[in-house]
């Protein structure tokens, strides 16, 4: 039981590496807190599985130090680390039963028999394995399998964390919902800290507390789901996070007027400073909001621009509306029973919820930040096809 | 795999069959044709029925080859097995040390088997083989024509020499099937040397122990060339195993009828060992639900 | 790692030791090995292996076998890779016992077949030919090659073939073009088996040959003589038959690695 601490980390695969693009990871320093719930969300290859093994201990990294509490652990083998893996791909023991499978991490370190048969039916239990405890873990589907080598992790009650890499892919979609579940609460029932490594947004979102989004070897935020919905501190995480992803529109300066595509944008007059002062230099500069925020409108009024339709796709009880402004395509969600514009639309951005970005970092300004509410008033914002 | 039903497929098996055909059948009907015949010259032959299976099972000469022959087959698998995992596993996975090492591990496998017996011939004389005259030089009278003993011992050497390598590159060749994973799952879960090799991977290497058993079991009980070149199957006939006793049977004696049962005999004996074997495996392998710690 | 080292180290020294006493041997004259023990030649001389390649009686000997080991794996190989592609592929009336009859061939000792090929090829008039030696090693090859071959198409999955008729591949085009490449480590073991199994083998080729396609095998035993044994050239001659092996390990280490488990693990 202690925090992990990352300090100044970085690893390449390769022995002498020279450009930021051979590291695996750059530069990261971070702290996961004893009994968190957190996600590790990134696209692959972001380096996400290396952060894992340099955390399990599978892979020493080539710069900076690992913590456990104020332990270097970074030359210590994951036998003496003391940390549970599971891995994307079930790995179970084909010739030893279910039974020896859970009980086999416990019996490596010398547990009292007695001890071990308690433990291994508390977690058989909880990931309802009970029933296939005496069967030969080669028969099993490959579901159960997994099960198994989650449950050789779960098993180990003192761990100092669980890691999770992407460990339901091979899970059917209505079985991972149900694991996902049992995962969050095996983790209230245990208070162990657990790191689960994703792709997906919505099974981060479902199971963890906290997300971190890693981006070309770093982790670019680190928040709530709700955090990362409505204050992205990357284009990255706006793009990324929700469906679709955050609208960013490049702007510049004309006639003392904050512009995109030729049309001038209504923004904060602290905002309009601070762009002003971004471009002075060779910045890129970018406002984002997200696309249930983007007011549109039939007709032409204070503050909306004017936008040609490109497509409309109706997902039910909302659409997505696609635009033009000049060469940027913008989309807007638009509630079910508005009546859509058929080929000009007007639209407009409503300051509170606009974003400064500037290098592609979210620069936060007295004025512009959010008063905390979303678009519905409730829930953490994702919006993925959320499951029954 | 569900395989479709094409009875058409047989076009495919034909030109095998009628080549193994030609080459396997049409000469065991021959044999089997003679050992039920007395034949004393290409004209003259009786029906004797049974008579040559009988007098060959009775042959006190065959029974003690065949005695011999299983000796040496289960002392050379129950060496070269253990042996050739350990070498798989001490074998380097990658890299060009891992070539190196598996080119010069494939060696003795390729040499023609009368001259494996002629390397060993020179490699043990006490006058100008290195291993006999080092033997020699500390003191032991090591003599390959005259101590049974000796001779035992240096077809077991050579055989391990010989064939070792072929358990080692398939338990290699199974342990490189093994997934990464699996290791990286065992040393989280804090598994002993011992415990990744009896858990993960002896289970992988099954399927190539087979078969390298039933190889190496095989061939080792046809062996001819290798100890026929060595000791000629001396001292005595202290290391005559049944391929010679037929050979001299069939070419120097020229007993067609007797050594027709003799290799009926002969064959039926390695299909039976091999089936017994493999059936045995087999049923090992079958899951036995409710095995297991009660719980 | 240094453990693992040395006894590695220890077992490599195991297999060559023997091995350099033959090479070591074929670089002495008679007089230096039977005199006092060397451990390496302090008279070198290529005498031995010149005696070999001038004399045709010698030199033949490694071209017949060669010439019906290629023979062999030629024949062999055609034969069996269309009967490997039915049993992995289809299901037909006697597949399984046939298989399994395929496979009780190579337990048969070629002693046991000795007289009946030799009565068998000289009544067709095949005694004393390549393709005499060639055809009789097919008794345990061609089992070989199907059992081998059938591991590892079995583990090539069948979309592959359905899809490439779909996409309107002729059958031997599919064979040759598609599935050929896919289980080309099959390949590449079952040819090293196949050489394997014809060039160390020296009963049935000594029966079925006596002077025009005789092996090096049988050539050796010309080294015995009436005033003793010529060891010089008949360690040359061993050392020379190691050659053909270590040129053929080379061409398929690659595929040994991995495709020795024959697709069965």
């Amino acid at each position: 039981m202690v925090d992990i601490t990352l300090s100044g980390l970085a690893h390449s695969y390769q022995s002498s590496p020279s450009k930021d693009e051979d590291y695996a990871i750059r530069h990261m320093d971070h702290v996961w807190e004893q009994g968190g719930a957190y996600a590790l969300l990134g696209p692959s290859g972001c380096g996400k599985s290396t952060l894992l093994n340099i955390m399990s201990g599978l892979l020493a990294p080539s710069q900076g130090d690992v913590l456990f509490d104020d332990k270097r652990v970074n030359q210590l083998p994951p036998q003496e680390r003391n940390i549970a893996q599971v891995f994307q791909f079930p790995v179970v023991y084909d010739t030893m039963t279910v039974f020896d499978n859970l009980a086999f991490p416990l019996r490596n370190t010398g547990v009292p028999e007695a001890q071990i048969r308690e433990r291994v039916h508390e977690v058989a239990d909880a990931l309802e394995l009970t029933s296939h405890l005496k069967r030969k873990a080669r028969n099993l589907t490959a579901d159960e399998k997994q099960k198994v080598s989650m449950g050789r992790g779960l098993v180990r009650s003192d761990v100092a964390a669980i890691l999770f890499d992407e460990p339901l892919t091979v899970i059917d979609p209505q079985l991972k919902f149900k694991l996902r579940r049992k995962l969050k609460e095996i983790h209230q029932r245990f208070a162990v800290t657990m790191i689960y490594v994703t792709h997906d947004q919505l099974e981060a979102s479902t199971f963890a507390d906290k997300i971190a989004v890693m981006y070309e070897g770093q982790i670019v935020q680190f928040g709530t789901p709700r955090e990362l919905f409505e204050r992205p501190a990357h284009t990255f995480v706006g793009y990324f996070i929700g469906s679709p992803g955050m609208n960013f529109l490049e702007v510049d300066m004309a006639d003392g007027q904050v512009v995109c595509q030729g049309s001038p944008l209504a923004v904060d007059e602290s905002v309009q400073m601070a762009i002003e002062k971004a471009l002075s230099g060779t910045a890129t500069v970018k406002l984002g909001i997200r696309p249930e925020f983007v007011q549109v409108s039939a007709e032409p009024g204070e503050g909306f621009i004017e936008v040609s339709m490109d497509q409309c796709q109706d997902l039910g009880t909302f659409s997505i509306l696609s635009v033009r402004l000049g060469q940027v395509v913008l989309k807007a969600r638009v509630e079910e029973g508005r009546t859509l514009p058929a080929q000009r639309a007007y639209i407009r951005f409503p300051p509170e919820h606009l974003g400064l970005y500037v290098d592609e970092y979210r620069v936060e300004i007295g004025g512009i930040h959010n008063k905390e509410n979303g678009p519905h008033g409730e829930g953490n914002g994702l919006h993925g096809e959320e499951e029954a | 795999m569900n395989k479709v039903r094409n009875n058409s497929a047989w076009w495919l098996v034909l030109p095998m069959l009628a080549l193994v055909t030609f080459s396997a059948i049409v000469p065991l009907m021959t044999v089997v044709n003679y050992s039920v015949q007395d034949v004393l010259d290409p004209h003259t032959r009786y029906f004797v029925g049974v008579e040559w299976f009988v007098d060959t099972l009775n042959n006190p000469g065959l029974q003690a080859a065949l005695a011999r022959q299983f000796a040496f087959s289960l002392t050379i698998l129950a060496i070269e097995v253990p042996l050739g995992i350990g070498v798989a596993l001490l074998m380097p996975k990658r890299g060009w040390q891992a070539s190196l090492v598996l080119i010069l591990v494939t060696l003795p496998l390729l040499i023609p088997w009368n001259v494996v017996g002629s390397i060993w011939q020179i490699f043990t004389r006490g006058d100008i083989g290195l291993m006999g005259w080092s033997l020699r030089q500390l003191g032991y009278p090591y003599n390959i024509t005259s101590s049974s003993i000796d001779a035992w011992a240096t077809i077991i050497l050579m055989d391990v020499w010989h064939w070792t390598s072929l358990i080692a590159l398939l338990c290699y060749s199974g342990l490189q099937a093994i997934p990464e994973a699996y290791y990286q799952a065992a040393r989280i879960d804090r598994a002993s040397r011992w415990a990744v090799f009896r858990y993960i991977q002896l289970p992988k290497l099954t399927n190539v122990l087979v078969i390298g058993v039933l190889l190496r079991f095989m061939h080792s009980f046809m062996i001819y060339a290798e100890p026929f070149v060595l000791t000629g199957g001396g001292p005595g006939s202290s290391t005559t195993f049944l391929s010679q006793s037929l050979a001299i049977m069939a070419t120097a004696q020229f007993d067609v009828g007797p050594s027709a049962a003799f290799s009926l005999i002969y064959f039926l004996i390695i299909l039976l060992v091999c089936w017994v074997f493999y059936t045995a495996i087999m049923n090992l392998q079958k899951d036995r639900r409710g095995e297991g710690p009660d719980a | 790692m240094l453990k693992r080292a040395v006894l590695l180290g220890a077992y490599v020294l195991f297999v060559l030791l023997p091995i350099y006493w033959l090479v070591n041997m074929s670089l002495q004259t008679n007089r230096e090995i039977l005199g006092a023990l060397t451990l390496w030649p302090e008279n070198l001389t290529f005498a031995n292996y010149i005696k070999i390649f001038t004399s045709s009686s010698w030199y033949m000997g490694y071209v017949n076998s060669i010439i019906y080991v290629l023979m062999n794996m030629a024949i062999s190989m055609s034969v069996a890779l269309p009967a490997a592609y039915a049993f992995s592929r289809y299901q037909f009336i006697g597949d399984k016992h046939l298989f399994f009859w395929l496979l009780t061939n190579m337990m048969a000792p070629p002693a046991v077949f000795l007289l009946p090929y030799f009565q068998l090829y000289y009544t067709i008039g095949l005694f004393d030919t390549h393709i005499a030696v060639a055809l009789a090693h097919c008794l345990f090859n061609i089992p070989l090659a199907v059992w081998i071959l059938e591991g590892f198409m079995s583990s090539v999955p069948k979309e592959i073939d359905e899809t490439a008729f779909i996409d309107g591949y002729s059958f031997p085009r599919f064979f040759l073009r598609v599935f050929m490449p896919l289980i080309r480590s099959g390949i590449g073991v079952t040819l090293f088996f196949l050489f394997m199994f014809s060039w160390v083998e020296l009963l049935l080729a000594r029966t079925l040959t006596s002077t025009q396609a005789q092996p090096i095998a049988s050539v050796m035993t010309r080294t015995s003589t009436a005033s003793g044994i010529d060891w010089g050239t008949l360690a040359a001659a061993g050392v020379l038959t190691i050659v053909p092996g270590i040129v053929v390990v080379f061409f398929v280490r690659r595929h040994i690695a991995k495709g020795f488990a024959l697709g069965r693990t």
